[in-house]
């Protein structure tokens, strides 16, 4: 798998950069020629981790780059946080499952719109998620 | 930074369009903003344009469902409009059945449903009378 296009990095520290997590990968997107129901799943995943690095993990970082792996390209966004971490990894990826604030969809929902999706977390180290849209 | 969203009043409806990318305080400004407005406009309906929005994640699809639940509760009634296809696709994928909250697939279709609900209620208030 190679990078195709770094599009660097976006801090996550406050309301509007959860705007500007959507915008990035909705370019990163259109320029992967997703189609359009593929480009609105991913967008709406980033939003949903893009606001849980921000809420549950204390503000973090977003990096999005295009991605190809032989003849299929796709999106790869990482978001990283030094949150507080999940302690229970299996639990929190259940629907419903909710620290208190949302509806438990957050990780749960976002996993079902992407072709790809991993997530590193340990208590106390904060948690990185990785997700990944390949065009058809 | 956060904005407002305009609130426009037509005979006892609200509209309310929503046509930027909105961030989480926006979006809860609107929800009190709105629940606000019903009661001093004494409005019976609330209509709220989607058309414009690319993405509705689980934090617009509560508020949607909130702002149903808050306006039934002071006597209006809520009607989502114009709800592109991909973002219905999306919302049932990651979830949300947004139960509880009507749509109707234009703001045309959507002031008629709130219409027929009106009507529905006032004849149901005069039937005692009639009989």
């Amino acid at each position: 798998m190679t990078v195709e296009a770094g599009e660097g990095l976006l801090p996550i520290v406050a309301n509007d950069d959860v705007v500007r997590a959507r915008q990035l990968v909705r370019t990163l997107a259109q320029d992967c020629r997703l189609s359009l129901v593929e480009q609105t799943k991913l967008v709406t995943a980033a939003s949903e981790l893009a606001r849980n690095t921000l809420v549950h993990g204390g503000g973090g970082t977003l990096r999005g780059e295009l991605i190809r792996n032989g003849l299929r390209r796709g999106v790869q966004v990482v978001f990283r946080d030094s949150g507080p971490g999940i302690a229970d990894l299996e639990l929190a990826l259940t629907d419903g499952w909710s620290s208190g604030t949302g509806m438990g969809l957050g990780l749960s929902g976002s996993r079902r719109l992407v072709d790809e999706f991993a997530i590193e977390s340990e208590p106390g180290r904060g948690t990185t998620v990785t997700i990944t849209k390949w065009a058809r | 930074m956060s904005e407002r969203v305009p609130i426009l009043q037509i005979g006892d409806i609200l509209l309310v369009s929503i046509q930027t990318d909105l961030d989480d305080q926006s979006v809860l400004n609107l929800q009190d903003d709105l629940a606000a407005r019903v009661v001093e406009s004494a409005a019976h309906g609330v209509v709220i344009d989607i058309s414009a929005v690319e993405i509705v994640d689980s934090f617009v699809g509560r508020m949607l469902a909130t702002i149903a639940a808050i306006s039934r509760m002071l006597d209006a009634e809520t009607v989502v409009v114009g709800m592109r296809p991909a973002v219905a696709i999306t919302l049932v994928e990651l979830g949300l059945s947004l139960g509880g909250v009507s749509t109707a697939l234009n703001l045309d279709l959507g002031l008629r449903l709130l219409e027929r609900a009106r009507g529905g209620r006032d004849g149901l208030t005069a039937e005692p009378t009639a009989s």
